[in-house]
């Protein structure tokens, strides 16, 4: 297959690099760029481990190619820890026992930032509509819940 | 046809461990040259928090603090040997072979410590922040970090221990064949409350109420992590969960996650824990293994309560509105109404 040159934006950093053509956004993230912060769980659009953030929007890097993000930004759990400070969605994971095994746990992440980005004040239901498509197989939920509740109080408390 | 409510209970009793040929673990516990510990394993951690609470139990005993123990795990090849992480045996199992292994390393430290001291070893204890002090005597101390360095390059010591727990194999009574396969039990009791669609069949488990006895909850949010989780698992297995459908057959069963049912983050039940401590008499202190036992009494109870609703046992699980609607069936055929 002939590798093709691939340009984005991740976390912040301009990358370039060759891809296969027809590899992932998930394949390419981990294994030519280095970042091992998205999953490969089911790896065909079922459990949501895999989830970035793609110029906004939340996508499965799993079923996205990634010849189709050039020019693209993308974010990823490994960028929002900042200078050693976690991001508050991180914070609240930690200090509220969100996470177990963490496999979930970052495409969870990116599931919530992305709704804080565009709700910062979630209800209950907003936050359980934008964690459904990712699967814990640890937690019961609940405390991942709670702690998005959490890091959005956190965050419109820095606001005001 | 109507919304019906019913409530069902369950308890357990369930064994830590197993015992089919004896259940051993093995630990080595070892300072490094500033007083820092190993704790080399070859136990696994699957993300239930193992090396957490390894690392408590070794800081403990040496009495130092949890920062100041490493766990090195999960090497077959390299670590002492272990039976493995299953049986909700890890805490209990390898923990009690931590133990052992720590008390050894903690004797070798306060006989250094004594030495340099120019005390009796006997008169020493530690102050859980990395000092060793004479008993009522605080002012007269060495810490742990100058204990080590002592001990490697001026006594030529090594501040180790070998761990080694075994629960040996119980063989059965020829007469009675009765055995004694688990040392250690902890319990649970589950209060469900459902409510049942007797036209659909659908079950909504409305609340859920357990109580587990831990023996110690040597970690407690983890713990609470870990009960909070199961109970979740357990109504998922009581009526979701099947890798089995055989509907209609074999061929048509569900093959990956879109097809493997479980409860979202929108369909949880009211869930309340509470967590009762009798230390086990053989367990690190006082610690049980509560890892699985704490998904199972959620399928009997969720049971239960659907007989309380509706007045049918189903008791092939999962409990889908398939099975609730032909048990309904069946019933009303062999007692017709009226």
């Amino acid at each position: 297959m002939a590798r093709v040159p691939v340009q984005f934006t991740l976390n912040g950093q301009e990358r370039a690099e060759f891809v296969e053509s027809g590899v992932t956004l998930l394949h390419a993230l981990r294994d030519t760029m280095g970042d091992t912060s998205p999953k490969g769980g089911c790896q065909q659009g079922a459990c949501g481990a895999c989830s970035v953030i793609v110029d906004g929007e939340l996508r499965l890097s799993c079923l996205t190619l990634a010849e189709t993000c050039e020019g693209a930004s993308i974010e990823t759990a490994a960028g929002l820890a900042s200078e050693g400070v976690l991001h508050p969605l991180q914070r609240a994971i930690v200090d509220g026992f969100a996470a177990q095994c963490g496999f979930c746990t970052p495409g969870m992440i990116m599931a919530a930032k992305t709704l804080l980005d565009h709700t910062p004040n979630p209800t209950r239901e907003d936050v359980i509509e934008a964690i459904s498509g990712n699967i814990c197989r640890c937690t019961g939920y609940e405390p991942i819940i709670q702690a998005v509740l959490t890091a959005a109080r956190s965050n419109s408390q820095k606001a005001g | 046809m109507a919304l019906k409510r019913g409530r069902g209970v369950a308890a357990i009793n369930y064994p830590t461990g197993m015992n089919l040929g004896g259940d051993p673990s093995q630990a080595l516990v070892h300072s490094t040259p500033t007083g820092s510990f190993m704790v080399t394993l070859s136990s696994v951690d699957l993300g239930q928090g193992l090396r957490q609470v390894m690392s408590q139990i070794c800081a403990e005993t040496i009495g130092v603090p949890t920062e100041a123990v490493t766990i090195d795990t999960a090497d077959t090849d390299t670590g002492p040997h272990c039976m493995g992480t299953f049986a909700s045996r890890g805490t209990h199992r390898i923990g009690n072979a931590i133990v052992q292994a720590a008390r050894e390393a903690r004797d070798v430290m306060l006989e250094v410590a004594a030495e340099e001291l120019e005390v009796d070893a006997g008169d020493l204890d530690t102050d859980g922040t990395g000092n060793i002090h004479v008993k009522g005597a605080p002012q007269k101390s060495i810490s742990v970090f100058d204990t080590a360095l002592a001990a490697h390059f001026k006594h030529g010591r090594s501040i180790s221990g070998r761990g080694m727990f075994l629960v040996p194999r119980s063989f059965p009574e020829t007469e009675t064949g009765a055995m004694k396969p688990a040392t250690c039990y902890a319990h649970a009791c589950v209060v469900a409350d459902v409510e049942v669609d007797d036209e659909t069949g659908d079950v909504t488990v409305l609340s859920v109420k357990n109580v587990y006895d831990v023996g110690r909850a040597l970690n407690p949010k983890m713990v609470e992590q870990q009960l909070v989780g199961g109970s979740w698992m357990g109504i998922s297995h009581a009526l979701y969960e099947t890798t089995e459908p055989y509907y209609p057959d074999r061929d048509h069963g569900g093959t990956d996650f879109n097809q493997y049912l479980m409860p979202g983050p929108g369909n949880l039940a009211d869930t309340e824990t509470i967590v009762i401590e009798r230390p086990a008499t053989d367990g690190p202190y006082g610690a049980k293994g509560v890892g699985e036992m704490c998904a199972n009494p959620q399928i009997p109870a969720v049971a239960n309560a659907i007989f309380d609703a509706v007045g049918v046992r189903v008791d092939t699980m999962p409990i889908t509105p398939e099975r609730v609607l032909r048990a309904l069936k069946a019933r009303s055929q062999a007692a017709p109404a009226g």
